[in-house]
């Protein structure tokens, strides 16, 4: 049975790494004594898959990975148990069954929202949240995405789902974030290709992200229906 | 869980960002204590003055800080070395040293008490002192700084770094520190000056040396003329203090579990302290006499406790000769059982090759990519006869041929060069040593067997270090020359055996040997050079790429320190050595005659559960020198 896991990562947690995270939960879930299912082998590993790995220095409320269980009683037990055996900064959120036809956790990730205030004094300039919205009206995008292999000329508008400025100067942002084609955007890459039209140096310190939450499509490709990771599971 | 998510950091988010590895600055760890400062009377921080991942490793500061945390007035916090890349961003904008618990400065602490493994992190040492903005040297220190202690087994000859500390602590540390502790608040509340606290300490806690309080005369050929106390009742010899049952003593239950790995990423299981064998170069054999053991049925609980609080996927067991413990059977069958369940793996320290160990090292890893292991550390028995080493060729070649047959098909070999009384016979038997095995491989294994890339064999040597407290402390150590010099003609050998393609041999570097050896049996006239050799920029002197030898040897001739006095000097059998005010239990005369059986006589002497040899340590009435002998 596979078991999906919502959690936030906050505070000092933030320059935990993503490899790290993942041995981390590796002994929550030996500690809270959860029955997970093991691979076979002289070095048996839990089998576990994350859905989106979070960079250094970003926080987030809303993390996810699946596990595969061979027993429980119910979810919120599950989740209890990790609570009790996790450091301030990690919080478990929801841990809910997934149907038997879901989807690996990396495939499912189609979207991303983020919060994205400047550290003080590093704003880019005066009037940047009307320069920003006019940015973001724009019909087309034009960026470069730099990957390991390639240095590629897109258009991230299709990509910018939702964009928004709240009342406190923070940025909201609802990305595609699927795994597949270039349509993954990170929001640092956004604010970069903003600084850049704006002829203004960007330092990726400048901003303070948080990842509001991770969403699955449950739509089509022309009409997303987007909900939060846990939401295709049940809580029973 | 109550979720505080606004804990303080001492380093800001761009200076995090900015270096390598933050999670060894953030503390937070699983299992890391965190106490309400106002309800606390003593503040104390325990450093092992190396980089998170090797300190964090270490076993000896997880038992203190356990102990230490479950006293209701005191918290016990950690410190490690910043790497240099924090370092040098510490230095230029003035923050300082903190502990990861609380985040909050060390100079702010009641104690900082520093563990010493290994002589070539004497730099370090003052990397921490230097950061935490605390005066190098004990003398200028006053009540605004914390009281340095020292520990560990480099205490047992603490003079090349007897200024830097306010006291050492000699022996094992779960004993005394609850009377310091006591020591120290009484003298607080009575308003003493630090000088009364640390001579009042010296005086009334066994195990306690306060350098400032003993005087060291040299005759004019530089050794040792006379080593006194310079104050009433503080005694002239300190003996080591020791745990007598360690069965009941403290053990972490709930051991700090990092989030980054580290070295030592798993459950610890100390079996026993001390080693029945003697080995005449090993100074932790001389050490911690006598051994003592671990009582199973306890240990058995101790690992089921550790793994389900820490979550390791691992546990291996903890001793200077597993072997040896009388219960390993039941132990490691109990554990394979025990953590088959629980899919943990079983890490074998390395165990006498025999059909047991072999049994039980084909259930617990996958043989072909594993590799049996032998220290033989010589490569003729006659050799190993003057270093008392136990292992014989027969032993090593049959267990080889057991292994072979059994699926293994690499062998590892650790050897020592520059031994006392070494000729290039001696180092020859490396080379044929190592020949021999692979040929017993070709007529164990039949060809169409031999499926895993034939037989590889690692051969490595490291350079012999005379080491305090050992019967070889009156050894001449070679120079950098002498050990390249066999290093080179252990190559030469080996490249003429017949299997010398299945044979690969490394060596140590020699110059970090050579610093090794000097500061091991320096004096307190090394103090200088250590501080100098820091101020220009020495420190992770135990990281080859950081290593400065020609800083060093440049240092030792500004400070008119000649290093050879340490090393090549030939010592005679009545020098007084700057150790010799500590006991270990261990007596002089003990170590003399077995130096001498070493060099004169060159005949082995037999360990502690054959034959005691009276070497001192029964005055402690515990353990093996109590075991009835068949
Ligand atoms: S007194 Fe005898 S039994 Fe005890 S440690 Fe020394 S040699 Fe071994």
């Amino acid at each position: 049975m596979k078991v999906r896991i919502k959690f936030s990562k906050t505070g000092p947690l933030k320059f935990i790494g993503h490899l790290d995270m993942m041995r981390f939960f590796q002994k929550a879930i030996r500690r809270a004594d959860i029955d997970v299912t093991y691979t076979t082998g002289f070095s048996p590993h839990q089998v576990m898959a994350f859905a989106n790995p979070l960079g250094v220095g970003l926080e987030s409320t809303g993390e996810y990975f699946d596990i595969e269980v061979n027993s429980y009683t119910t979810m919120a037990e599950m989740k209890d148990k990790l609570n009790q055996v996790v450091v301030p900064g990690v919080e478990i959120l929801d841990v809910c069954l997934l149907p038997d036809d879901a989807g690996n956790a990396m495939a499912s990730v189609a979207a991303a929202r983020y919060r994205i205030s400047f550290r003080e004094g590093m704003e880019p300039c005066a009037d940047w949240e009307s320069r920003f919205a006019s940015f973001c009206e724009q019909e087309t995008i034009p960026a470069t995405k730099t990957t390991k292999k390639s240095v590629l000329e897109i258009d991230i508008k299709p990509s910018l789902y939702e964009w928004q400025i709240l009342p406190d100067h923070s940025i909201m942002l609802f990305l595609n974030a699927s795994s597949s084609g270039t349509g993954n955007i990170k929001p640092a890459m956004v604010l970069e290709t903003f600084f850049k039209a704006e002829g203004i140096e960007f330092d990726p310190y400048c901003l303070c992200i948080t990842r509001i939450d991770t969403y699955t499509d449950l739509g089509t490709e022309d009409a997303h229906r987007f909900v939060p990771m846990n939401e295709v599971g049940t809580s029973c | 869980m109550n979720q505080n998510t606004t804990q303080k950091l001492a380093l800001t988010d761009d200076i995090l960002l900015a270096i390598e590895k933050p999670a060894r600055y953030i503390g937070n760890e699983v299992n890391a204590v965190i106490k309400d400062k106002e309800k606390i009377d003593i503040r104390m921080a325990m450093c092992f003055p190396d980089v998170y991942e090797i300190g964090m490793s270490h076993l000896g500061i997880q038992i203190l800080y356990d102990m230490l945390n479950h006293y209701e007035d005191t918290w016990c916090e950690r410190v490690y070395s910043p790497w240099v890349d924090l370092d040098a961003i510490m230095r230029e904008r003035h923050i300082p040293l903190f502990a990861l618990e609380s985040q909050d400065p060390i100079k702010d602490f009641d104690f900082l008490g520093i563990t010493i493994q290994y002589e070539l992190c004497y730099t370090n040492i003052l990397q921490i002192l230097d950061l935490s903005d605390i005066p190098l040297e004990a003398k200028d220190r006053t009540w605004e700084h914390p009281i340095v202690i020292g520990g560990g087994p480099c205490t047992y000859n603490p003079e090349p770094i007897a200024p830097f500390f306010d006291l050492f602590y000699i022996g094992e540390g779960e004993t005394r520190y609850r009377d310091l502790l006591d020591l120290y608040k009484k003298c607080k509340a009575e308003h003493k000056s630090r000088e009364e606290f640390l001579l009042e300490t010296a005086r009334t806690i066994p195990g306690m040396y306060v350098p400032q309080f003993y005087d060291v005369t040299y005759k004019e050929d530089g050794t040792i003329e006379s080593f006194t106390p310079n104050k009433e009742g503080v005694p002239a010899t300190i003996t080591k203090e020791m745990v007598t049952d360690l069965t009941h003593t403290t053990y972490p239950e709930k051991p700090v579990v990092p989030f980054t790995k580290i070295t030592q990423d798993r459950v610890v299981l100390e079996i026993q302290r001390g080693c029945i064998r003697g080995c005449r170069f090993c100074q932790a054999g001389q050490l911690y006499r006598p051994v003592r053991e671990k009582d199973v049925d306890t240990l058995k609980q101790y690992a089921v406790t550790m793994l389900k609080n820490t979550g390791h996927e691992e546990i291996s067991l903890s001793s200077l000769s597993s072997s040896d413990y009388s219960a390993l059977n039941e132990l490691i069958e109990f554990l394979i059982e025990d953590c088959d369940k629980r899919r943990v793996n079983i890490s074998l320290p390395s165990l006498r090759i025999d059909a047991f160990s072999l049994d039980v090292m084909s259930k617990v890893q996958d043989v072909k990519k594993s590799s049996l292991t032998f220290a033989p550390e010589a490569g003729t028995q006659r050799l190993r006869d003057v270093i008392n080493k136990g292992l014989t060729r027969e032993d090593i070649l049959n267990g080889s041929i057991e292994a072979f047959k059994g699926g293994w098909s690499r062998v590892k070999l650790y050897f020592m060069l520059g031994l006392p009384t070494e000729t290039e016979e001696d180092i020859a038997g490396i080379a044929e040593l190592s020949n021999e095995i692979a040929a017993a491989y070709f007529e164990t294994v039949p060809k169409e067997e031999r499926s895993n890339g034939s037989i590889q064999i690692v051969a490595s040597t490291s350079f012999f270090i005379p080491k305090p407290f050992t019967p070889f402390q009156w050894a001449r150590m070679c120079t950098k020359e002498e050990f390249l010099d066999k290093a080179s003609l252990t190559r030469k050998a080996i490249m003429t055996q017949l299997n010398q393609k299945r044979i690969k041999y490394n060596w140590h570097e020699a110059d970090a040997s050579v610093m090794e050896g000097i500061l091991a049996r320096g004096d307190r006239k090394i103090a200088s050079v250590i501080l100098s050799a820091y101020k220009k920029g020495c420190f992770y002197d135990a990281w080859g790429e950081y290593f400065k030898n020609d800083v060093w040897m440049e240092t030792f001739a500004e400070c008119n320190v000649d290093p050879d006095f340490y090393t090549v000097r030939e010592r005679s059998l009545d020098e007084i050595f700057p150790w010799d005010f500590l006991s270990c239990g261990v007596s002089k005369d003990f170590l003399k005659r077995e130096w001498l059986r070493a060099t004169t006589e060159g005949v082995t002497t037999p360990n502690c559960r054959l034959q005691c040899q009276g070497c001192g340590a029964n005055q402690y009435g515990v353990g093996v020198c109590t075991e009835g002998r068949s």
